[in-house]
């Protein structure tokens, strides 16, 4: 019987019974001098300098597309710094999270467009829907005092699917004495032409001006989360996280600490909102739905949920990949490249990893070779791009024709390849690997690269569930201790 | 005055999706009873189980020009339908369940909700975002039915509600004449006295999996056959209110699933045919809230005791 947890004596695994701080101690101890001296740099100093960098993008690069993305990564950083709040600090698991990015983008816009003709100016309009956001919060929060965790989820979730076909629906809502049908949102045409922030009179209007407005304010939010983090606050939220009756016996509030976590997430989801609808000049029901939530899941889940630092470094991380995806010759680098560094960080020793790369390397070209010799109609496709690893790859994968149906055959097989991968141990699962690698490149240049849009919601699924299970602390976070 | 025409065929139509969402609801709350998990992938495994009904009506030479007889052709559909998603579902349980039972609880609804999406998207890889049909106007005369004054049932609402039924009868023998059923009923009473009293609690979870992931698939069989369309995203909504009527019933509780399936089917036809079809799952959504705030435990649950 094989299990996938590690036995108890891997070392990879927290025992249970000892504190891990006092568990590791040695281990900090022999570190070299150059990793204790990175250890005492301050958050502050790590903030200091990240800003500074994030700072210089706009200088250093200029093109729209760079400082584009850098705008939708820091909107990113602080929609999951926001859900960090209720998900990694209070340990409730919100799934309506990107209504309320929704209802405050909603709400900015119907305060700052001609839908109503309503054009207030900014300072006026981002607190009105930040607290707005912060009651709805409150509201959604409320069943949170009797509900438990997995009936929270689904309540969360449905409210979430209340709010699209609101949204989508709210053009022509009766409301009573008025006598004529009124439209709130624009149904599925969304609201367009939002006016652009305007902060005292100063208008922002390129998007090298969102950079730093929206610079401006993370460093605003992520400086407060910090402060509250180590607070009394900060503290009995994780308190409440690892275990909700014994943080009622110790006299912490429960229900008030549950109601802040969902209120000050949901304002945090509302404030970015309003920079996002003025930056995209509109709203439109279809950005705030699923895939979105499912995106902050997985950046708050892969830098570590509870932890800042991780959480910003979750966004970077999977809002740049996803972008890199669009392109076909981005989207290679970044598939090989991170089949390469993991097999790298995960193979010891070096000839393990020697012996992988280069049985794939020789697998890849002698079945190339058969497999042309025998029918040319495997070989016959083209790969996208022109660069040096698609000219490698075209001699190296087999390009059928027409790649649709074998291509989905492929993925099934792949799916059912690399779970069948995980039952085997031992060096039997390094000689599977070659053919499994092989076959998920195969699949790759066959299907999966053609169809980005597709590809990226598919592997953000299986982030999520590989995380879980091999290392649900994420990157930066750190594991749960259980002390018995 | 009410229309009775109307109101008749408003219960017919909320009994057939009553009965549906039964089907999905019992798969809730027979792994909710068992492992206290929220599986989010279960309305995903339905909308599979529905694509593996195609799939198998197309192999068989496709709706207008069927190889087999049509009542074999629907049976096969059946069968396969409830095997490959009884197999997909016992997959789901053993790489992304299994390794985080001891885990903190809210590891295993992320891994549930990755589960969940991943499933979804691959359907929409494989299948392109097209609807596609089963075309069961020309598997079964539409026109074929009871036809008694102001009732009218066609024949595939028949064929729905008796399959519907009879693997609910099917379910409830099981469950409660079997060795298989003892044990699960065992386990999801106490799984860790279960497993002392030499059950061996993997193989029911298995077992608790496989039979409600089958039953999952049949309701995708069932649903193409009555609204003729199937897509990738068919299971997200109904998995919702699947849920909800787990709820309704009572968690845990299997014949409080098969009257909440009942009771929701039948609020929302009646929604749809008299207040508004657009916010029909705002009204299944105020039944839930209503229900879990007022009355957590559901109809049929019994107020579970917390112990510390």
């Amino acid at each position: 019987m094989t299990d996938l947890t590690p036995p108890p004596d891997d070392p990879a695994r927290p025992s249970i019974g000892t504190d891990e701080w006092v568990e590791r101690h040695d281990e900090r101890l022999q570190e070299t001098r150059f990793g204790q001296a990175v250890g005492r740099v301050p958050s502050a100093g790590w903030l200091a300098g990240f800003v500074l960098l994030a700072a210089l993008l706009p200088l250093v690069s200029d093109s729209q597309y760079v400082i584009r993305v850098g705008v939708d990564t820091i909107i990113f950083m602080l929609l999951a710094l926001g859900l960090n709040i209720v998900v990694g600090w209070a340990g409730l698991l919100d799934l309506g999270y990107v209504a309320f990015f929704g209802f405050g983008a909603y709400f900015y816009a119907i305060l700052s467009s001609d839908q109503f003709d309503i054009h207030w100016p900014s300072e006026v309009t981002v607190p009105i829907v930040t607290v707005a956001c912060a009651l709805l919060g409150l509201l959604l929060g409320l069943p949170s005092r009797r509900l438990l965790g997995d009936y929270l989820a689904i309540v969360t979730l449905f409210f979430l699917q209340i709010f699209i076909t609101v949204v989508t629906n709210a053009d022509r809502l009766e409301i009573p004495f008025i006598g004529h049908a009124v439209n709130f949102t624009g149904g599925p045409n969304g609201i367009p032409g939002v006016d652009s922030f305007d902060v005292l009179g100063y208008e922002i209007e390129s998007v090298r001006q969102y950079f730093y407005l929206a610079l401006g304010v993370f460093v605003v939010v992520i400086v407060a989360l910090a402060l509250l983090s180590d607070s009394r606050t900060g503290r009995a939220w994780r308190a409440l996280r690892e275990d909700p009756q014994a943080a009622e016996l110790m006299s912490i509030p429960v229900n008030r600490l549950k109601l802040a976590a969902f209120s000050l997430s949901a304002a945090t989801a509302g404030l970015t909102g309003t920079i996002f609808a003025s930056l995209h000049t509109g709203v439109f029901p279809t950005d705030f739905d699923l895939p979105l939530l499912i995106t902050i899941y997985a950046m708050v889940i892969l830098g570590g949920a509870g932890s800042l630092a991780g959480v910003v470094l979750g966004a970077i991380v999977i809002n740049v990949s996803l972008e890199a995806l669009t392109d076909p010759e981005h989207a290679r680098w970044l598939f090989y490249g991170v089949i390469l560094v993991s097999l790298v960080a995960v193979l010891r020793p070096w000839r393990r990893l020697a012996a992988v790369l280069g049985g794939l390397v020789l697998f890849g070209f002698a079945l190339h070779v058969i497999v042309d010799a025998a029918s040319s109609r495997w070989t016959a496709g083209a790969g996208a791009g022109n660069d040096i690893v698609a000219r490698a790859v075209d001699g190296w994968v087999l390009l059928p024709s027409d790649p649709t149906r074998i291509g989905n055959i492929a993925y099934v097989g792949l799916v059912a390849a690399v779970l069948a991968l995980t039952l085997v141990r031992g060096v039997w699962r390094l000689v599977f690997l070659v053919p499994v690698l092989y076959l998920a490149a195969f699949v790759w240049e066959n299907r999966l690269a053609e169809q980005p849009s597709v590809t990226r919601l598919i592997l953000l699924g299986a982030l999520l569930v590989a995380l879980m299970n091999a290392r649900p602390q994420g990157l930066l976070g750190s594991a749960r201790v259980e002390i018995v | 005055m009410i229309d009775w025409n109307v109101f008749v065929q408003l219960t017919v139509n909320g009994l057939t999706l009553g009965s549906l969402y039964a089907l999905i609801a019992l798969g809730y709350t027979m792994v909710y009873g068992i492992l206290k998990l929220l599986n989010f992938a279960h309305g995903d495994v339905y909308m599979i189980g529905a694509f593996i009904g195609y799939g198998v009506l197309q192999a068989l030479g496709g709706p207008l020009d069927p190889s087999v007889p049509v009542a074999l052709l629907i049976v096969a559909m059946f069968a396969v339908a409830m095997v490959g998603a009884g197999g997909l579902g016992v997959a789901i349980e053993r790489f992304a369940y299994r390794p985080l039972r001891n885990a903190p609880r809210i590891a295993p609804l992320i891994s549930a909700l990755g589960v969940s999406f991943f499933l979804q998207n691959s359907a929409l890889l494989l299948f392109s975002a097209n609807f596609r049909s089963y075309e069961t106007f020309s598997l079964i005369d539409p026109i074929k039915g009871i036809h008694e004054g102001v009732l009218n049932i066609s024949l595939v609402r028949i064929l729905v509600i008796v399959t519907a039924v009879a693997l609910m009868v099917l379910l409830t023998f099981l469950v409660r004449r079997t060795q298989l059923g003892k044990a699960m009923r065992a386990t999801s009473f106490d799984r860790e006295a279960a497993a002392m009293m030499g059950i061996d609690v993997d193989r029911v979870i298995v077992a608790t999996f496989f039979i409600s992931s089958a039953l999952a698939g049949a309701a995708g069989v069932m649903s193409g056959l009555l609204f003729s369309q199937v897509y990738h995203f068919m299971g997200f909504t109904a998995g919702l209110k699947g849920f909800t009527a787990a709820v309704v019933g009572g968690i845990g509780s299997i014949p409080g699933a098969m009257f909440g399936g009942i009771l929701i089917g039948l609020a929302e036809a009646y929604s749809a045919g008299y207040l508004s079809s657009v916010y029909q799952d705002l009204i299944v959504f105020s039944i839930l809230i209503a229900f879990m705030l007022a009355r957590p435990t559901g109809l049929f649950g019994a107020r579970a005791l917390q112990k510390v």
